[in-house]
């Protein structure tokens, strides 16, 4: 660190903290746990900014967000108290800051380059946090249309409306397109409103972005399974260029004896029919989840995160996490395994499920698992567990949650064989989020398999500066061949 | 929303009802299912069509009182609009030629055989259907079937229609016969389809039968539809919903489907006490 970049005056070395709801209350709830700061500390967080200059040498914050927000110029707008210049620098750049504020591993990305935490005992300035007080300020006070560019007279489809749909959807519409979301289900936001837990994300926050990117002039039109309501051949006619972020929504499973018994179901059945179906609130909603005594998540994600605490909630007596590897390696964000741990989730680490046995009832009622130990790293680099063969053991359970990842749904590539995919069936695109079929783009987890809302808004992002390119200059379509490399 | 252009009761507890779903119409096809959800806070159920109408734009499903949703889409109105439809969802019947098949349909599985005869005939192939029902009252669609059959039997529980028993009792009699018989479809209720399955397996006669199997989504998403066919996992909302019959695991889609029993007991008695409250 160079003489200038030293903080002038002290900053506070740690993070302005976030009051939350305390644990033994909130698991009586699906309300956020995390409860917002005001504008006196929020501005107070700001200061605490270096204003770093970015430089070839040097990596800061910005070098860490997929979608490159200009996060110093905020940051300044946000300590100066101009709340709506912030706003405008942050909706340059994301159309869902609310949203990221909220799922994003900042700490991995942003505030992981973030310069003042290179100084011993600082924290990195919480950008996070920062991004979700400008988005929710904008929300309460209400969204101002932003002036839009004249209309170019194009049509484009966007198949899907997760993160990534709805970040290309966005910018296409900011960029004078006219933009048709479709999405499968009864409710735009995807993974943002099936998987993701009130608790963490509320939906009316997902709803309110949802709602701001209609404002930019997109469509929505929800009950559309493209493939099946409507075919690509159909779409690549009416429309002039068509994007795909279909997501990965399929579960992955582990093909183990008594998979299927009552009880054990995929993290996305149990996500889906609590959060999307609103079975919180059976029988004042329509759709059951039916919660035992004493569940297991298996999983060492987010996503099994949320399902251990969403478990909580829906009343079980104990949620477990078995996931094969040790804490160090468990992929949630440290956030995330922080709040489980607070909440009263137990980990069983170094273990794995092997068999489900179940009683006359047909339901699951305990589980053989194996013991793991660490080996050499893998190609991830995470050290490779390795069965402790003779060391099994078992474990009494009433519900089984499988959150071990998830595969690219395939409906849309099984009915459309134009497009190339990969052996993992996601679909090949090049740097241009171009696909095999000429004037169709595609991007997020149905490309990269399952990743994280940030990346996949990322991906959307390039993808609508692709579509712009593809329609406004005249190149031509990589072959086939060059999609192979 | 999707309004209901037509409604009418066929018989006590199952209802006809025309929906407005003109993408839906226009590539609908003979197998396929529709995820329908009523209100904004309502479950999202499979319901099979019976019927589409690409030019009108409507899509036809016959429901059976059975759950607190299908209960709540009997009391609904023409006019009345619907939350959610999608579709068409799974894969469509092979329409093709085999020669000589046979079509049974049990109770309300009968509104899914229709568009499968229909499909069938229309490929060229000699179509018998075997239709059956508790009572002669509880029978439906029996003319639409026939004007696609080239031979129709009606089976009653109690013998008010046609034969006094089950619907397998004349397919055996017709392979008794030793009449040739190329393919077996059967719907309906899940015992039924067993027992289908079991009489066609010392023949080897190809049987397709078509799952029911309690979904969420109907688009792959979740696998609470997941069974087990030759031993595999597949979904029957995007894999099917009509597999191998032979090579289906029954027991489990029985088991499988008794899972929220209980909180369906629950949401009926809930829903029996507010319309009664409302009357």
């Amino acid at each position: 660190m160079t003489e200038e970049q030293k903080p002038k005056k002290k900053r506070a070395p740690k993070k302005y903290s976030m009051p939350e709801q305390p644990p033994e209350e909130r698991i009586q709830n699906f309300n956020e746990v995390p409860l917002g700061q005001d504008a006196e500390t929020i501005m107070k967080e700001a200061k605490r900014c270096l204003q770093c200059k970015r430089s070839e040498k040097r990596k800061i914050c910005v070098d860490g967000c997929p979608v490159g927000i200009d996060i110093a110029g905020f940051i300044m707008k946000l300590s100066e108290g101009d709340f709506e210049g912030g706003v405008a620098i942050l909706k340059q750049y994301n159309n869902l800051p609310a949203v990221c504020g909220r799922v994003c591993p900042y700490e991995n990305q942003c505030e992981g380059y973030c310069v003042l935490a290179r100084l011993k005992n600082y924290d990195p300035v919480a950008i996070g946090r920062m991004e979700r007080f400008l988005a929710d300020w904008e929300r309460a006070r209400g969204f101002r249309k932003p002036e839009l560019p004249p209309r170019k007279g194009k049509k484009i489809a966007v198949v899907g409306s997760g993160p990534a749909g709805l970040t290309a959807g966005a910018d296409l519409a900011k960029k004078g397109y006219d933009v048709t979301i479709y999405e499968a289900l009864h409710a735009a936001g995807g993974v943002l409103v099936y998987g993701i837990p009130e608790f963490r994300l509320p939906k009316a926050i997902v709803q309110a972005e949802v709602d701001y990117i209609k404002m930019l002039g997109v469509e929505v039109i929800t009950d559309v399974v493209v493939g099946k309501s409507i075919t690509m051949q159909e779409i690549t006619q009416i429309y002039d260029a068509v994007f795909i972020g279909t997501g990965a929504g399929l579960p992955k499973w582990m093909n183990l004896p008594g998979e299927n018994l009552n009880g054990i179901l995929s993290a996305n059945e149990f996500l889906t029919r609590t959060n999307l179906m609103r079975s919180y609130l059976f029988p004042g909603s329509d759709t059951p989840n039916r919660i035992g005594k004493k569940v297991v998540t298996l999983g060492g994600g987010n996503v099994a995160m949320d399902c251990a605490r969403t478990a909580l909630r829906l009343g079980a007596k104990e949620s477990w996490i078995v996931y094969r590897r040790t804490e160090a390696e468990l992929p949630a964000r440290k956030e995330e395994t922080h709040h489980a741990m607070e909440e009263g989730v137990k980990f069983h680490f170094l273990a794995s499920p092997v068999k489900y046995f179940s009683d006359e009832s047909g339901f699951v009622n305990r589980m053989e698992c194996c013991k793991m130990r660490l080996g050499e790293p893998d190609e991830s680099g995470r050290r490779r567990p390795i069965i402790c063969e003779g060391e099994n053991f078992e474990m009494d359970v009433d519900t089984v949650l499988i959150a071990i990842g998830q595969s690219p749904n395939p409906i849309l590539s099984q009915a459309t064989p134009e497009l190339k995919t990969t052996k993992w069936g996601t679909i090949v695109v090049d740097e241009w989020q171009r696909t095999a079929m000429k004037g169709v783009f595609a991007a997020g987890d149905i490309v990269t398999g399952d990743a994280t809302v940030i990346l996949a808004m990322g991906g959307g992002k390039r993808a609508a500066e692709a579509i712009d390119r593809y329609l406004t200059e005249d190149e031509p379509w990589p072959s086939s061949e060059k999609l192979e490399k | 929303m999707y309004e209901i252009i037509d409604k009418k009761e066929l018989t006590p507890g199952i209802h006809l009802l025309e929906i407005n779903a003109p993408m839906i119409a226009k590539n609908a096809k003979a197998g396929q299912f529709v995820m329908l959800m009523i209100n904004d806070v309502g479950e999202r159920i499979p319901l099979t069509m019976a019927d589409w109408n690409a030019e009108k734009g409507t899509i036809t499903i016959i429901a059976l009182e059975v759950g607190k949703t299908t209960m709540n889409l009997g009391k609904m109105k023409k006019g009345d609009k619907l939350r959610s439809v999608v579709g068409p969802l799974g894969l469509e019947t092979e329409g093709r030629k085999y020669g000589t098949v046979v079509c049974i349909g049990g109770g309300i599985g009968i509104a899914l055989m229709y568009p499968v005869v229909r499909a069938l005939k229309q490929a060229g192939n000699k179509v018998i259907s075997i239709m059956g029902a508790k009572t002669a009252e509880t029978l439906i669609l029996e003319d639409e079937i026939a004007a696609h059959s080239d031979e129709l039997f009606i089976c009653t529980d109690d013998g008010t229609k046609g034969h006094h028993g089950f619907v397998s009792d004349i397919l055996k009699q017709q392979l008794d016969e030793s009449k040739q018989v190329d393919m077996v479809y059967a719907v309906g209720p899940i015992i039924m389809m067993k027992v289908i399955t079991d009489i066609t397996r010392p023949y080897e006669i190809e049987t397709i039968v078509s799952l029911n199997p309690i979904m969420v989504d109907g688009t792959g998403m979740c696998g609470s539809c997941r069974v087990s066919v030759d031993g595999k996992m597949k979904f029957a909302c995007v894999d099917g919903p009509e597999f191998d019959g032979h090579k289906v695991d029954f027991q489990l889609l029985i088991e499988r489907n008794k899972r929220y029993l209980e909180e369906e007991k629950l949401a009926i008695e809930r829903y029996a006490k507010e319309v009664q409250g409302g009357d």
